[in-house]
C-alpha cells in the first residue's frame, strides 16, 4: 500500500476570532483508495481541500500530500495532482477549450507539444468534445461540471481531490461520473472524494471520513464504518403491538411503529454476535404474532453518521 | 516507480509523460506568459479599449482641420498649432490628450482586472493549484499590463500618424528649439516619444495590480485604480499642493515632448523615469508581499 497519499497532523483553520472552520484534523488517505470526504454543507470539508491544495495557510498543524509537505512542496506536489474546487470556475469569454488550453498553460511541468492532443483527450474523456469550440458562458452547469472534471484530467494524476463533482448533473451524468471515477482508480490514481450525499459516497468509496461542524468524526473503510451501526429489524404485521411487546422483551431497542410495520434496534449479543433473526421470528410465531414479512435493514452511511453524530444530516449552524 | 511505469506502457504516446517524473521547465514556464497575452489581446474588452484609443486622434485630427478651414487655431493642447503644417504633431498632441487620463484610465481596467478578476470569477485557485505560482502569475500579469500599454500607445501613435499623413502636410520637422530634422528622424523622434509614453504607464500599472490584489471584485479594483489616476491628476493640477507634486506619478508625463528639442532636454525625462521605477518597485513589492500570504478564499 505504502505510505498515504494524504496525510495531516491537527490542521486547523479559523478565520478571524470566531470557531475554527476546521479543527484538529487527523486525516489519512491511503494510496489506491477511493476516499469518500463526507459531511454536511458547511462542515469544513472545502476549507479543509483548500488547505491541501495550498490556497490558504493553516492557523495550525500540517498537511503532507504524496508524501510531501503541503504548502513547501507545492511546486513539486501539484502538477501530480488534479483537483476540481468548490465546483468549476471558466472563463465565459473563451470556448471550451481554450479554457483548458489556458490551465495546462499555467503547469509548468506540462509539455506544450503535446498540449493541443492532451486537451481533446480530457474533452473526449468527459464527453465535451462536442461542445469544445463554444463559449464557456453558454455551457449548462452540468457542461461546467465536466469541463472543471477536464481539466482535472489534463495530465495522468497520482491523486485526484474532487470537491462534489456530481453537483449540477443530472442522474444520467452522475452515473458517468462515477463510472469515470472507477476507472480512474483502477487505472491506480488515488480518489478524493468530497460530497454531502451520503449515497454517493457508498456507491463509489472504498474508504470514507464523516466531519461534522469542522471535526473528524472518524475514518475508515467504508464496510467497516457501516459495521459500527447496528443493522435494524423489520416486522410487517397486523398485530403491531403484540410484535412490539415480544421485540421489548428479546432486548431490541429504539422501537418504532409506521402502519403495519415495527422497525427497532438488534441488541448486542452476549457473546459479541447479535441474536439470531430466526430465533426472534420464531418467538413471534409462537406468541401468536402473525408475519407478513421479516427481516434485517443493512445500516447505511446515514444510519453511521445519525448514530455518530446523534443528530440529523442537516446544514451545519 | 513501479505504478507510474506501468502507465506509462498504457499511454498511446510516450511523450505525455508521467506525473511521477515530471519536472518544471524553465521554457515551458513561459507557457502561460504566451497564453496571458493571447488571451488579453483576443480579448472583446481589450480591443474595444484599443478601438475607443485609436479614435481620439481621429477627432482631434478632424478637429483641428475644421477650425483651420474656419481661420482659428489658437489654444488648445501642446501642438496643437503645429499639426496644420506637419501631420507629424498630430502624433504627439494625441498623445498629450490622450497620456493624462484616457491612457491611464484604460490601464486601470486591465491591470486593475489583473489579479481581482481571477478571483472574481473563481478561475483564481485553479490557476494555482495548476501550479502557476504566486510569483509567476504575478509577473506574467504585470508583464500583460506593460504589453497593454504599449500596445495602446502604439494603437494612438499608429492611428494620429494615418490620420495626419491623409488630412495635413508632411515634410521636415522643425522641432520645439527651432531646429528643422528631416522627416524620417522626426519619425524616430516620435517612435521614441511613444516608447517614453509606454514607459510613463509603468507605475500605474504597478499601482493597479496592487489594488487588485486586495479584493476579490474585479470591477472594485479597475474603478479604485480609476479613482486614483483621477485623484494623482487632480492633486497635480492645484497649486497649493506643490510641495508633494513632485512625487506624484503624472507629475513628469508630459516632459516626453524634451523629446523634440535639439539636443534632447534630459532632467525631466529622467525624474519621470525615476518616479516611476520606484511606484514599480514600491507597489510591485507591496503587490507581491499581499498576493503571495493572501488565503485564496474566492
Amino acid at each position: 500500500m505504502g505510505p498515504p497519499v494524504i496525510e495531516t497532523r491537527g490542521l486547523t483553520k479559523t478565520y478571524g476570532s470566531g470557531r475554527p472552520a476546521v479543527e484538529g484534523l487527523d486525516l489519512s488517505v491511503p494510496a489506491g483508495s477511493i476516499f469518500g470526504f463526507l459531511g454536511p454543507n458547511g462542515s469544513g470539508k472545502t476549507t479543509t481541500i483548500r488547505m491541501l491544495m495550498g490556497l490558504i495557510q493553516p492557523t495550525a498543524g500540517g498537511a503532507r500530500l504524496l508524501g510531501e509537505p503541503m504548502p513547501a512542496a507545492a511546486r513539486r506536489v501539484l502538477p501530480r495532482i488534479g483537483a476540481l474546487i468548490e465546483g468549476p470556475a471558466l472563463y465565459g469569454f473563451l470556448t471550451g477549450r481554450a479554457n483548458l488550453l489556458r490551465y495546462d498553460a499555467a503547469d509548468p511541468t506540462a509539455d506544450p507539444r503535446t498540449r493541443a492532443a492532451r486537451v481533446t483527450a480530457a474533452l473526449e474523456r468527459v464527453g465535451l468534445a462536442a461542445a469544445a469550440g463554444k463559449r464557456a458562458r453558454a455551457y449548462s452547469l452540468g457542461m461546467k461540471q465536466r469541463l472543471g472534471l477536464a481539466a482535472a484530467l489534463l495530465q495522468p494524476r497520482d491523486l485526484l481531490i474532487l470537491d462534489e463533482p456530481t453537483n449540477g448533473l443530472d442522474p444520467q451524468g452522475m452515473r458517468e461520473i462515477r463510472g469515470l471515477v472507477r476507472e480512474l482508480a483502477a487505472d491506480g490514481t488515488t480518489v478524493f472524494l468530497s460530497s454531502h450525499l451520503l449515497d454517493e459516497i457508498e456507491q463509489v468509496c472504498t474508504h470514507a471520513a464523516v466531519m461534522s461542524s469542522g471535526r473528524l468524526i472518524t475514518q475508515g473503510t467504508v464496510a467497516g464504518l457501516a459495521a459500527g451501526a447496528r443493522g435494524r429489524l423489520a416486522v410487517t404485521t397486523p398485530d403491531t403491538a403484540d410484535a412490539v411487546r415480544i421485540l421489548k422483551e428479546h432486548g431490541l431497542a429504539d422501537l418504532v411503529v409506521t402502519g403495519d410495520r415495527v422497525t427497532g434496534e438488534l441488541p448486542p449479543g452476549t457473546d459479541g454476535g447479535e441474536p439470531d433473526p430466526a430465533d426472534l421470528n420464531a418467538a413471534l410465531v409462537v406468541a401468536g404474532v402473525r408475519v407478513r414479512a421479516f427481516g434485517t435493514e443493512r445500516p447505511s452511511l446515514e444510519d453511521v453518521f445519525v448514530a455518530l453524530t446523534g443528530e440529523g444530516f442537516d446544514v451545519a449552524g | 516507480m513501479s505504478r507510474a511505469d506501468t502507465r506509462a506502457d498504457t499511454q498511446a504516446d510516450g511523450e505525455l509523460g508521467v506525473s511521477g517524473d515530471r519536472a518544471p521547465r524553465p521554457l515551458w514556464s513561459l507557457g502561460l506568459l504566451r497564453n496571458e497575452l493571447g488571451t488579453t489581446f483576443r480579448r472583446r474588452r481589450t480591443l474595444m479599449l484599443l478601438a475607443v484609443l485609436a479614435c481620439v486622434p481621429v477627432l482631434v485630427g478632424i478637429a483641428v482641420r475644421v477650425q483651420t478651414a474656419d481661420g482659428g487655431g489658437r489654444g488648445g493642447p501642446a501642438f496643437i498649432s503645429l499639426v496644420t503644417n506637419n501631420g507629424l504633431f498630430l502624433v504627439f498632441t494625441s498623445l498629450a490628450a490622450t497620456l493624462p487620463v484616457f491612457l491611464p484610465m484604460a490601464l486601470a481596467v486591465v491591470a486593475g482586472d489583473a489579479i481581482a478578476g481571477e478571483a472574481g470569477a473563481g478561475t483564481l485557485r485553479y490557476l494555482l493549484v495548476a501550479p502557476a505560482g504566486r510569483t509567476r502569475l504575478l509577473l506574467v500579469k504585470y508583464a500583460a499590463a506593460l504589453a497593454f500599454s504599449l500596445a495602446a500607445t502604439l494603437v494612438v501613435a499608429a492611428s494620429a500618424l494615418i490620420v495626419g499623413v491623409l488630412l495635413f502636410p508632411l515634410g521636415e520637422v522643425t522641432l520645439l528649439s527651432g531646429t528643422a530634422v528631416p522627416f524620417t528622424e522626426g519619425l524616430l523622434r516620435a517612435l521614441a516619444v511613444a516608447g517614453m509614453v509606454a514607459l510613463s504607464l509603468t507605475g500605474v500599472a504597478a499601482l493597479g495590480l496592487f489594488v487588485s490584489t486586495l479584493t476579490g471584485s474585479g470591477i472594485a479594483a479597475m474603478a479604485t485604480t480609476v479613482g486614483l489616476v483621477l485623484t494623482a491628476q487632480i492633486l497635480d493640477a492645484l497649486p497649493q499642493l506643490a510641495a508633494v507634486q513632485p512625487y506624484l506619478f503624472p507629475h513628469y508625463w508630459l516632459s516626453f515632448a524634451d523629446l523634440l528639442r535639439d539636443p534632447v532636454y534630459w532632467d525631466d525625462i529622467r525624474s519621470n523615469l525615476g518616479l516611476q521605477a520606484v511606484y514599480v518597485l514600491l507597489f510591485g513589492s507591496a503587490a507581491w508581499a499581499r498576493f503571495t500570504t493572501r488565503d485564496i478564499t474566492a
